[in-house]
């Protein structure tokens, strides 16, 4: 099982995550520049300022070879994690529904949170049960989930909002207390919260791996079929 | 005569700003902020953006904002063509 992890210029946690990626199988930095996924199982878009969060958080990253590989490995079904940028890049590729916005109190937070688990069966929450709260760190400025009701109806009806914030906890105002959703088919995951900086008891929690051995799981299980 | 065959160039005004009903907190804390500095009566401040380009086509905007310089789905966008 190996993941890779995209580095883009400005990135500044694609260590963190590749770092947390290895506690759990091979891994390898992707330079955003390239379109070889390097044989990756599962591709993690990380957290960061990518090409300087110019014009909008994540607008610029889409245009990079790198990421057409990643969208082409996404429609084809490969797992694709986007954390914190790489949840606002995934939305402006338009692999996941909804954009993010500056949080609602305009200040940046930076501060452990409490997540429920809402859907389980999924490549990226198998591992966690039902209804099981995680406690991760975010940080971030542009987290505030947002997305047409319309949209929000069915993400809701189709089981794509993976984990919420605890009632009290919700950082930036996000819409339905949403902190991550899936793409429709469930292979494309989005959040803002911090998996990789909570893989370790050291730092106050490792619930972030989790999210980590679910995808082992999940490609695990592929290549036995 | 030699001006106009050097190919001419347009220039483009983008103003972009949040659309209607999205949470604007950029707009909401300055309209929080005039008050303190005397100046009443201000409502509906809402910030966006400018973006000035000089382009060949001006048609070619339009797209531009669609798929870059706005994210429609959260953004509105006006495009001003200034012919200089």
């Amino acid at each position: 099982m190996k993941f890779g992890v995209v580095q883009f210029p400005g990135s500044c946690d694609e260590r963190d995550a590749l770092l947390a990626a290895k506690r759990f199988g091979d891994a390898e930095l992707l330079w955003h520049a390239e379109r070889d996924l390097r044989g990756a199982d599962a591709v993690i878009v990380p957290g960061g300022f990518s090409y300087g969060d110019y014009l909008r958080a994540g607008a610029i990253a889409r245009f990079s070879p790198m990421m057409d590989a990643v969208s082409e490995f996404a429609l084809a079904g490969g797992p694709v994690l986007g954390i914190c940028n790489g949840f606002q890049v995934l939305c402006e590729v338009g692999l996941l529904p909804g954009a993010l916005l500056p949080n609602d109190s305009l200040r940046f937070v930076c501060r452990q949170v409490e997540l429920e688990v809402v859907n389980t069966g999924t490549p990226f929450t198998r591992a966690c049960e039902e209804g099981e709260r995680l406690s991760i760190p975010v940080k971030h400025f542009t987290g505030c989930y947002f997305a047409p009701e319309s949209a929000l109806e069915e993400l809701d009806a189709n089981g794509q909002v993976l984990l919420r914030y605890d009632a009290g906890q919700n950082p930036n105002g996000s819409l339905r207390d949403i902190a991550g959703i899936a793409s429709a088919q469930k292979n494309v995951f989005g959040l803002m919260p911090h998996p990789e900086h909570a893989v370790d008891p050291l730092t106050g929690s490792s619930d972030g791996g989790k999210l980590f051995a679910s995808l082992v799981a999940h490609v695990e299980e592929l290549v036995a079929a | 005569m030699a001006r106009a065959q050097r190919g001419r160039r347009l220039r483009a005004r983008v103003l972009i700003r949040p659309k209607q009903g999205i949470l604007d907190p950029q707009g909401q804390a300055v309209e929080r902020a005039l008050p303190a500095l005397g100046f009443d009566g201000v409502e509906n401040v809402r910030v966006g953006r400018l973006v000035e380009l000089d382009v060949a086509d001006g048609a070619s905007v339009a797209d531009m904002c669609e798929k870059l310089l706005a994210n429609p789905l959260i953004e509105d966008y006006e495009v001003l063509v200034v012919d200089e």
